[in-house]
């Protein structure tokens, strides 16, 4: 990028709440079922139905709003958005138009290098998923599955404030991280629980107006979403370089490609034609939501990392892997109270701990690990009980039985040797059979020392104390002299 | 847009508002369509003429009524059967359209 232009992007994301049931109508609210299944009247659009708030939803959306720091307001209306597609048999989507559930936002966002900036939150509004279609390839059809149609949808536009595509991309990050701390979604791209579109524009540095914006769609990760909009940024660069114009479009991401392409536009200009929906009464936020919906609120991930980096002597790094998500800033918290050691705690945690989630494929929930145990392990190695290695196996005993670190040390006799008499025999005998090793740290070759540690460690299947075993290593190699 | 209460609906408003709503009109539903969204256009505009200083907006026609709440508690849904009952097309459980997406 050349500093010739300013980058303007703004971003829309959908975010599905997490209810048991659809927006307006009882109906699952749960992704993968089969087509057509978890339906009713209401989410067909059939004649003469009732359309009911679903209470959830709009606190999720309240809290939501809360957290982004935005101005919830006082009456909420809902208005019918028009639009003719089969993915919407009633042929409008219930959104909010000029009423929404939330304006004027703000999220901090912070680089990779730690420097953050405010970036602001338009609104912030409740609307009905549509359905989902699938394209005949080789006959001119397509098939509809309306399960989705009705699952609560909350879209958060940001400002046209975000300056480049990698602030676009931690902007997404920190958002994902917020909704998820609450509890309100999954935040699943894959499962299409979080979508997202992109607004770019380039105009003159220090120009007032904003350029000619592009729309992108069918932006699958947040990787697609920086990368699409570092592709249009340079398409539009050049194109203002060639003295051409920008046209005012929609265009899609072809992540196989890496390129945008131009959607052929649907003739005319988009035109809802909004309107109050009058099967939809208004809605008052009361006092009382207010304050239950605040008082539901998290701890919140940039208050958390502050205390983190207050309360735990640990790197920033080390905070920021804890705190990316909240179960395992609990789970940390517990361990590393338990085990009185927060740094042994942290270590365990982004090591061992998180090799098995990866492993298994699963969050600290999934593991199941009890964080009194793993406390259990961390003071045992710290103590010097067992070995660095030793624990790592009571680790993963305890994942596959549960059972209780301190009965598998006994049952599996792991308890590290620290005493002399016990250690000699395997002491002399590493000695006797690594008569190179014995010699080439006697010619000054320290590293030679760990070699031979190491075959106690191995002699004594790793209950060895290798303080100890080193120790005892050079007083016998300098006796032999 | 400057509403003078005469001729605000022409032949391409008519075919505009024809094609959102994806209905296809021959000319003598458009000109009869036009002379009646006019019409309808001349009553709001002696619908203006009201004072209406000092009255709240309408959000809705009800206004006495407020937060109507359903819990999030799963009701029945149909069955795909039902679902699909009243669908001219379907196959697999899917209702069937003419394809919307242009190649
Ligand atoms: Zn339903």
């Amino acid at each position: 990028m050349s500093s010739k232009y300013e980058t303007v992007i703004g971003l829309e994301v959908h975010v599905q709440l997490d209810t048991e049931t659809k927006v307006f109508c009882g109906c699952r609210n749960a992704f993968g079922a089969e087509p057509n299944t978890q339906v009713c009247p209401v989410c067909l659009g059939q004649p003469g139905v009732l359309p009911v708030l679903n209470k959830k939803a709009f606190e999720f959306a309240i809290k939501v709003a809360f957290a982004l720091n935005c101005q919830v307001q006082k009456i909420i209306k809902f208005d019918r958005k028009n639009y003719y597609y089969p993915d919407l048999p009633k042929n409008y989507q219930i959104s909010q138009y000029d009423m929404p559930i939330a304006y004027n936002g703000k999220l901090n966002v912070s680089d990779e290098a730690g420097k953050v900036r405010e970036i602001g939150v338009t609104r912030a509004h409740l609307e009905e998923d549509a359905g989902k279609l699938i394209h005949d390839l080789s006959a001119p059809f397509s098939y509809v599955d309306l399960n989705r149609t009705g699952t609560p949808l909350l879209e958060i536009v940001s400002e046209p404030e975000i300056q480049s595509p990698e602030e676009a991309y931690h902007y997404l990050v920190t958002l994902k991280q917020i909704v998820k701390y609450l509890g309100v979604s999954d935040c699943n791209m894959e499962e299409g629980s979080l979508r997202c579109d992109a607004n770019i524009s380039l105009r003159e540095e220090g120009a007032k107006e904003l350029g000619v914006k592009v729309e992108i769609k069918n932006l699958n990760s947040f990787k697609a979403v920086r990368d699409s909009l570092l592709h249009e940024e340079e398409r539009q660069e050049d194109l203002l370089d060639e003295g051409g114009t920008i046209k005012q479009e929609t265009r899609l991401w072809n992540d196989s490609k890496n390129v945008t392409v131009s959607m052929r536009t649907k003739e005319g200009a988009q035109d809802y034609r909004y309107f109050p929906d009058p099967d939809l009464v208004p809605f008052e936020v009361e006092q009382e939501t207010i304050r239950e919906m605040k008082a539901d609120i998290p701890e919140l991930p940039e208050a958390k990392r502050k205390r983190f980096t207050k309360e735990y002597a640990l790197d920033e790094s080390d905070i920021e892997v804890l705190i990316a998500e909240k179960d395992t800033a609990d789970f940390y918290e517990q361990v590393a109270a338990k085990a009185g050691d927060a740094k042994a705690a942290c270590n365990w945690i982004k090591g061992e701990v998180m090799m098995h989630m990866n492993d298994r494929g699963t969050d600290i929930k999934g593991l199941g690990l009890d964080p009194e145990n793993l406390a259990r392990i961390i003071k045992m190695a710290v103590k010097g009980t067992i070995s660095g290695l030793s624990a790592k196996e009571v680790l993963k005993a305890n994942l596959e039985t549960g059972e209780d670190p301190v009965k598998i040390v006994k049952e599996k006799s792991l308890e590290q040797v620290s005493d002399e008499g016990t250690l000699d025999e395997a002491v002399t005998k590493v000695i006797e059979g690594n008569e190179r090793s014995v010699n080439d740290f006697k010619s000054g070759k320290e590293n030679a020392l760990s070699f031979l540690v190491g075959q106690v460690m191995k002699e004594t299947r790793g209950k060895a104390n290798p303080k100890l075993a080193g120790e005892m290593l050079r007083k016998k190699i300098a006796e032999t002299r | 847009m400057e509403n003078t209460g005469k001729n605000i609906i022409t032949k391409e408003t008519v075919e505009y508002v024809a094609r959102l709503s994806r209905l296809s009109l021959d000319e003598s539903e458009t000109d009869r369509f036009r002379g009646q969204l006019e019409g309808i256009l001349d009553y709001i505009e002696q619908l203006k003429e009201v004072d209406t200083e000092g009255t709240l907006p309408t959000t809705h026609v009800l206004p006495s009524m407020k937060n109507v709440f359903r819990e999030d508690k799963l009701t029945p849904s149909l069955s795909n059967d039902d679902a699909l009952a009243n669908a001219p097309s379907k196959k697999d459980g899917f209702f069937k359209v003419p394809r919307v997406i242009k190649d």
